[in-house]
């Protein structure tokens, strides 16, 4: 065995570590610690001239074990890592000391913080001379891909991938791919029609040879790994047959349930039990509501709709279907909901008539929508004076802090859509700061000032029913504070369009437990890096696209979907992938075959050898979690990076000071 | 039951007919009130925007003595002064800094508080501790008819609505629907501010927020207007005059304590409830409902 080499690099990270730890102090003290035979500091040490000394001390001095002390591993740990291994030393003998996360940027005290890193750095040269060399494994990629949402941002990552040939699953929670786009009238800021660029997309994906389209279904188990997952996918019963339904409608007209609200239509259209949720659903098929329906809520019932099927495609013994499938990647594209602004009373939706949601707006100006285009109030009278009031449930501690981005050019859109069909109609945008800030938006701004739309800078106070004078009788009265004029006013309008921020889905944070990765404080899917790695999670292999991770509007959605197509094409168009080496291992020698730890493994990763009376790690299918090690009574399971002499002698440099 | 009582400074003076409806209404349900020994004034909005910090120490001083007393839960009818007194509690507890000064100060005069009296509004007890259903076994002249809007004014359950929602409280909307009223839940008014201690320096901007008030209480049809804050009673009710010259409007709307209603509702005698000393006359109020 030959002597122990230890190289510490001290990274300033600019003045990110720096500026709190005394770098020179800590670096000259790691120099006279036992094992260490150089120990540097540098401005950036993820620079290539930072790398260079690592390799350089390696090759020149022959150092055989290196800490960098920097920012998380989760960070640079694989670019230290490589350049170790690139100047042929193994690269786990080289460990980073977080300290930055947990040092520099969490405590406030420069000598404190100081004393902190040379914990934090002594836990690891402590540790160093445990480390064993390790060599990442291979496996083999299954070159399929699976997309979870149907919205524009699902179909755009389907389509890109099977376009490379690559087969494609794609699911979706609803009847109909599509999204929220769907519903959309026009879009802004060039006013095409949403339908008439978006129908399209959803066909080719719904006829596209590659793409198995897994609509009405959720994903409800993946287990698996980088390359390997294993899914589990319920397609739930439509009590329809959609092999030979046509989509004809018939069953349609045919229902006896017809005022079931229709969640296309927000609401404020109705739909019949049996239901295509619009004309141009991908896939065409009816889809019986079973909540809704007579027959199957064991009611009495003629059942007209099988009357009317000419396929006779209506089976009302049909059963939810579980499929199994494997991928090699997955990109999750979940989309958003809208904010639901009842909690704000103040605005009293719910309350009064005539406030509606955005989306409640989008259908009132859609052509296909429940008023036929018409925009109208709820006695079918046109609207003399609108308001719109921005940033509702956006920008606001109360209910979501973030900005939701969209708003602000949506509801320009609805004031132009506005003076288009009435043009007599006075219409307010009552907005905090107008955020204009994409391609054509800033232009798009300056046309609707050009159009006549009043512009009143504050966030609206309250929306009234009370009338003070008589051009405010029976109609409702926004009050807010004019900054620009200084003064409270009141507006009188007969519709008030409430611009909703975008909520992180609700089950958002259980979703991406299932998937293996987190959310941020907004509740909105994490990211692997906010700038470099924006569709990419912490699991390797699976990525996110479009609102699910934030909200964005078309274009940058549409990017973003294109974007993760590439990094999961990246990924399962090469026939392996490397992953990590540091799984568990059961001697054989000192396994009783207690179970315990097959028990436990929450990856199926462990198995029984009935033969040899002992268990076995499915080196592939273990994601090095741990929790057999901690489990077994006989400390038996070992994982490899994280043996006990490794931890221990961690613990002991940490506490040495 | 028992309850600690502090009545604060507007029950010995424009807020009589609080303070008698309320002993009334609890002595009726079973509840004695006990009041306060030796209470100061809550310190109410003003001092709290010029010397923070010296008005937790003039609440606080009210805590204390309720702490000395063995209570740990004290009972307030006016909102300036729940919300001042839990204000103070909270400061308090949040914050170590308030605190030792707070105890500092109280320490100078000999008394000391702890931080854990809770203060219970008059509402809160009636709805939670008392409960609808045992109230509304008490009610023997059911309001049947009466057109009720209930203004429960803005420091009820702002900021920190610790018994009732926030922005859309419903208590008293409960309470006098128990009664058998017709109580007016959609009252778009019933957290607005009455302009409070506005009138005496702004007039014109305080009468203008009464004005609207009046105007949403006449479009919900209101017989009565039932209120739970002294200021906002007084403003409502004695500057009606005022509101009618400045708007040219002919407001005349009885406004009454929330808890001379109910009182009424209970059969306690108006003179109890000292309906009698209402600026607006109640006659209409009482005519409308049976004996």
């Amino acid at each position: 065995m030959p002597e122990d080499k230890i190289a510490v690099y001290f990274c300033h990270c600019g003045s990110n570590i720096a500026g709190k730890v005394d770098v020179e102090k800590v670096t000259a003290w790691a120099a006279e610690q036992p094992n260490v035979v150089v120990s540097r500091e540098y401005k950036y040490m993820c620079s290539d001239p930072g790398q260079d000394l690592i390799k350089e001390d390696i090759q020149k001095l022959g150092v055989n074990r290196v800490v960098v002390a920097a920012c998380s591993p989760t960070m640079h740990e694989p670019t230290f890592r490589k350049a170790a291994s690139d100047a042929g030393l193994n690269p786990y003998l080289l460990q980073m000391a977080n300290v930055r996360e947990h040092c520099s940027w969490v405590t406030e005290d420069k000598d404190e913080a100081t004393e902190k890193a040379k914990r934090i750095l002594n836990a690891q040269i402590h540790r160093l001379p445990f480390n064993e060399a390790l060599d990442p494994i291979e496996v083999p990629v299954n070159p399929a891909v699976m997309v979870v949402g149907g919205g524009i941002a699902g179909i755009e990552a389907a389509l890109k991938l099977s376009a490379t040939g690559k087969k494609v699953y794609l699911v979706e929670k609803q009847p109909s791919i599509g999204g929220h786009m769907a519903m959309f009238d026009k879009t802004f800021p060039t006013l095409d029609c949403a339908a008439c660029i978006l129908t399209p997309k959803m066909s080719a994906a719904g006829k596209d040879p590659n793409i198995e389209l897994l609509a009405y279904s959720e994903v409800e188990e993946v287990d698996g790994y980088v390359g390997n997952f294993k899914v589990k996918v319920r397609k739930k019963a439509r009590y329809v047959n959609t092999d030979t339904c046509t989509g004809c409608a018939a069953c349609l007209e045919a229902c006896v349930v017809r005022k079931v609200p229709s969640e296309f239509d927000q609401g404020l259209g109705k739909r019949t039990a049996i239901y295509i949720p619009f004309p141009q659903a991908v896939p065409l098929r009816a889809t019986i509501d079973a909540e809704k329906c007579l027959t199957l809520k064991g009611k009495k019932c003629k059942q007209p709709c099988t009357t009317a099927c000419g396929p006779q495609a209506i089976d009302f013994e049909q059963q939810d279907e579980v499929l199994d499938f494997e991928v090699g990647a997955i990109i999750m594209a979940t989309g958003f909901e809208l904010w639901d602004p009842t909690p704000e009373t103040r605005y009293s939706y719910g309350q009064l008539d005539n406030v509606i949601t955005s989306l409640e707006f989008e259908r009132i100006s859609n052509a296909s929508g429940p008023t036929g285009g018409h925009i109208v109030l709820k006695n079918g009278e046109a609207p003399k004076s609108v308001a719109i009031l921005h940033c509702v449930g956006s920008r606001d501690e109360n209910y979501q802090e973030h900005c939701s981005r969209v708003c602000c050019m949506y509801s320009l859109k609805f004031s132009h859509l506005i003076k288009e069909h009435l043009p007599e109609t006075e219409v307010y945008e009552l907005y905090i700061d107008m955020r204009a800030y994409g391609k054509g938006y800033e232009e798009f701004y300056k046309r609707l000032m050009d159009e006549g739309v009043h512009f009143v800078r504050g966030r609206a106070a309250e929306v009234s029913s009370v009338a003070l004078s008589p051009e405010e009788e029976g109609r409702l009265v926004v009050k807010v504070e004019d900054t620009l004029l200084g003064i409270v006013r009141r507006i009188p309008a007969d519709m008030v369009i409430l611009s909703s921020g975008l909520a992180p889905a609700k089950d958002a944070k259980s979703v991406a437990q299932t998937f293996g990765f987190g959310c941020s404080a907004n509740g909105f899917y994490l990211e692997r890096h906010p700038k470099l790695e924006p569709v990419s999670t912490v699991t390797d292999g699976i990525f996110i696209a479009g609102c699910c991770q934030y909200p964005k509007d078309i274009p940058d959605t549409v990017a973003q979907a294109g974007a993760a197509a590439a990094g999961a094409l990246a990924l399962v168009d090469n026939p392996t992938v490397k992953v990590e080496p540091t799984v568990s291992y059961i001697d054989p020698e000192k396994c009783c075959g207690c179970h315990i730890c097959v028990s436990v493994c929450p990856h199926t990763a462990i198995q029984y050898n009935e033969e040899k009376g002992v268990a076995e790690v499915i080196t592939a299918a273990c994601k090095g979690c741990g929790v057999c090690v901690a489990a077994c009574g006989s400390n038996v399971p070992q994982q490899a990076g994280y043996l006990d002499d490794q931890i221990f002698a961690e613990i002991e440099g940490a506490m040495a000071l | 039951m028992r309850y600690l009582y502090y009545p604060g400074c507007s029950a010995e003076a424009t807020g009589k007919g609080y303070d008698a409806s309320a002993r009334a209404l609890m002595e009726k349900l079973g509840v004695s009130l006990v009041e306060l020994d030796d209470w100061n004034c809550c310190g109410a909005t003003s001092y709290f925007s010029v010397r923070e910090l010296d008005s937790f120490a003039i609440a606080a001083r009210n805590l204390a003595i309720a702490q000395q007393m063995g209570d740990d839960e004290l009972c307030v009818i006016c909102n300036a002064c729940y919300t001042t007194l839990a204000k103070a509690n909270r400061y308090m507890a949040e914050d170590p800094k308030v605190f030792a000064a707070v105890q500092g100060a109280l320490g100078a005069v000999g008394r000391t508080y702890d931080g854990n009296v809770k203060v219970r509004h008059i509402m809160d007890i009636l709805i939670n501790d008392i409960g609808l259903e045992e109230f509304e076994k008490h009610v023997t002249r059911r309001l049947t008819g009466l057109k009720v809007a209930p203004y429960y004014g803005c420091q009820f359950s702002r900021p920190m609505g610790a018994f009732d929602d926030v922005q859309m409280p419903t208590t008293m909307d409960r309470l006098f629907e128990a009664t058998g009223a017709d109580v007016i839940t959609d009252f778009d008014a019933k957290t607005d501010c009455c302009g409070g201690m506005m009138m005496l320096t702004r007039e014109d901007a305080a009468l203008r927020l009464c004005h609207e008030l009046l105007v949403a209480a006449r479009q919900g049809g209101a017989d009565v207007i039932v209120a739970a804050c002294p200021l906002c009673e007084i403003n409502l009710e004695a500057y009606q005059p005022r509101v009618n010259k400045f708007f040219g409007t002919d407001f005349d709307i009885p406004v009454m304590y929330f808890t001379q209603l109910a009182g009424l509702a209970l059969g306690v005698d108006p003179k109890q409830l000292a309906i009698d000393k209402q600026v607006v006359s109640c006659a209409s109020v009482l005519a409308a409902i049976p004996a």
